[in-house]
């Protein structure tokens, strides 16, 4: 099943006088149960396209459809939405809210989907049970070590079922061997039949992923699929 | 509507960890809300309770008097010179008038001086001594504690009796034996009949009945000066209110006559009403109110800046927070719920603060004397002026924080 069809999509920012092309003319189709990892050098559009993907931001010029809604006619207020139902984002600086604990850090989406207090204690900390931190409920992010952060921030991601998990250098600020760990997640996840959207300029990081989109000035460089999942195998780059 | 209550919940909870994050800072931005509640009810307890001082002081002089007097109490009209130049009224003044007038209910004279007041070691200081007859009483609205007032017959043969007010029972006769008892004033000794019940008005001052002593006319002229020392006033009072202008308008016509005014004269004497007292005190709480308004108002405003001030860098300090949020489902609203809940709750915590303190004052001008009294409605008062000042200096931050961009604040560092 078709989540995501994106046509010719371009982002152009002001800066200044000058004119960005953060997005030239991309177009890309991601399939339910799909692990696409996104790479490009810094420059390539690939934040841009994330941002994009994520509804966080909308196309200057081009088609988005999310499941059949147009995002890029989209209001705030249904981005909002979208975000929370159909969006699990995973960020390389975890981005936990500080002062709250691991499970209302899961909670929240569940709250701003109007989900009522027992049934949100429930299934969040259900999730945190799914990534394995089932005993670190009541600990603050500042007690915790990197990987269990990005495991909350996981857990925060599949609370609401969402439809595509974004993750954004998720293991970026982490050791090889907690990020290891962390893909590990990400693997176990994907084949529960979540699907998996992973941006990323490693490309060891990226071989987890089924198939690889390149970007590069704005452009998709290469799409292809990698038949061949959760081997490490080293690979020449187009 | 469900999830607004959510949205608004998380907003609360947040806030409250946010401002007992900031322990001192919160305390300091709330200073500026304490002193603005504070002053919003310590003034309006204070306004309502002069007011009511004054509605219970002219109150006890009764709607339906007027008061024949040399001095008018609040015509301006009349220069000075001329109400001294009057000629004083005199005893023979009254009794011309009692002769002649038909409708009031009761008339009596009265004239006052000040006296020391003793009995045994205990002494009262220069007291309001009223020099009156028995009819006196028909003209006010005196109650007694204890004993009457003195009689025709006391009256008209200038016995030594006298009537206390309540105050100075108190000071004189703490054990409660005033009656039947004796006083000296001024040396000359005098029988207590009566003692007056308390009549609570504070704004009367020495005029207030609880500090006067009564006694009848004829002695204030034997003991303490003469005749036509000092005007007389005199005290009459109509059947009802209706009555009030029929008895003015007759009072005006006698008095003329009385006083031998040719027709071309303007009156020598002024016909007093407490309606002109009360338009005199309603026109000073009413300034008095106006001041507190406007200096409470700015205390308010001030407060309110300090909140608003604070609530800015607490979103500038969010920002990427705000993104986190907003990139998990966060709406614009929620955002905007999310930090006007904030700026409520620290108003509404420094109202409160400021609730209790205003307490406390009351309680300690309440032992000096001054009325003032916390009631529910101050509590109201308090809670939802300190709720709408929360609610309106939340208000630009909370719009700055709604309109933020997702990709930026997730960005900010």
């Amino acid at each position: 099943m078709n989540i995501i069809t994106i046509e010719h999509i371009a982002k152009i920012y002001q800066v200044g006088m000058e004119e960005v092309h953060a997005l030239r003319d991309v177009s890309i189709n991601i399939n339910k149960n799909e692990y696409v990892a996104i790479m490009g050098p810094s420059g390539s559009g690939k934040s841009t396209l994330m941002n994009m993907l994520g509804c966080l931001d909308t196309p200057t010029s081009g088609l988005y459809n999310f499941k059949g809604h147009n995002v890029s006619l989209m209001n705030d207020n249904d981005l909002a939405n979208i975000r929370n139902k159909e969006i699990g984002f995973v960020f390389q600086t975890f981005n936990l809210l500080p002062r709250s604990d691991a499970l209302h850090n899961v909670e929240l989406p569940l709250i701003y989907a109007g989900v009522g207090s027992t049934e949100r204690k429930e299934r969040a900390a259900a999730a945190l049970d799914n990534v394995g931190l089932a005993d670190r409920m009541h600990h603050k992010p500042n007690e915790l070590s990197g990987g269990q952060r990005q495991r909350v921030a996981v857990a925060r991601a599949l609370v609401t079922n969402p439809s595509i998990i974004l993750a954004d250098e998720p293991t970026g600020n982490l050791d090889s061997k907690t990020g290891e760990d962390i893909m590990t997640l990400f693997n176990e996840i994907y084949s529960q039949g979540n699907t998996i959207i992973l941006v990323t300029h490693e490309e060891y990081i990226a071989e987890h992923a089924a198939r690889i989109v390149r970007l590069r000035d704005g452009l998709i460089e290469s799409d292809e699929t990698v038949n061949k999942r959760f081997i490490p195998e080293k690979k020449e780059s187009v | 509507m469900k999830n607004f209550l959510f949205e608004l919940k998380e907003g609360l909870y947040i806030s409250f960890k946010a401002i007992l994050g900031n322990k001192i800072r919160s305390v300091l931005t709330t200073l500026g809300i304490i002193i603005g509640v504070w002053a919003v009810v310590v003034m309006t307890m204070a306004i309502r309770g002069i007011d009511e001082s004054f509605q219970t002081g002219v109150a006890s002089l009764g709607s339906d008097n007027l008061y024949i007097d040399k001095w008018a109490w609040f015509d301006n009209d009349i220069p000075w010179w001329e109400l001294r130049n009057r000629k004083n009224l005199d005893m023979d003044n009254y009794n011309q008038y009692v002769d002649l007038a038909k409708l009031p209910l009761a008339i009596a004279p009265s004239v006052w001086t000040n006296q020391t007041v003793k009995h045994e070691e205990k002494l009262v200081e220069f007291i309001l001594i009223t020099g009156t007859t028995d009819d006196y009483i028909k003209t006010t609205n005196l109650s007694f504690e204890q004993g009457r007032f003195f009689n025709e017959l006391e009256s008209n043969g200038g016995r030594n009796v006298a009537v206390l007010g309540s105050e100075i029972n108190k000071k004189l006769f703490p054990l409660g034996d005033g009656l039947g008892n004796f006083v000296k004033i001024s040396g000359r000794k005098f029988k207590v009949v009566g003692l007056l019940e308390e009549q609570g008005s504070w704004v009367m001052g020495n005029f207030n009945p609880d500090n006067q002593v009564f006694i009848p006319i004829q002695n204030i002229f034997k003991y303490f000066h003469s005749q036509h020392f000092r005007s007389i006033t005199i005290n009459v009072r109509a059947a009802n209110s209706q009555m009030v202008e029929d008895v003015k308008e007759e009072a005006i016509g006698i008095m003329r006559r009385v006083r031998g005014l040719k027709y071309s004269d303007r009156n020598d004497f002024s016909i007093n009403q407490q309606e002109g007292l009360l338009n005199n005190i309603n026109q000073t709480v009413g300034v008095i109110q106006i001041a507190g308004l406007v200096i409470t108002g700015l205390a308010l405003f001030v407060g309110a800046i300090g909140i608003m001030n604070i609530m800015f860098v607490s979103v500038k300090e969010r920002t990427k927070e705000i993104g986190i949020r907003k990139a998990i489902g966060a709406k614009s609203r929620t955002i905007l719920t999310q930090f006007i809940a904030e700026a409520a709750m620290l108003c509404l915590i420094g109202g409160l603060i400021g609730l209790f303190l205003a307490t406390v004052t009351s309680m300690i001008i309440a032992q000096m004397d001054f009325p003032s009294k916390i009631t529910p409605d101050s509590v109201i008062l308090a809670i939802s002026v300190s709720l709408l000042v929360g609610i309106f200096s939340g208000l630009a931050p909370a719009y700055t924080a709604s309109k933020m961009d997702p990709v930026d604040s997730l960005r900010y560092e």
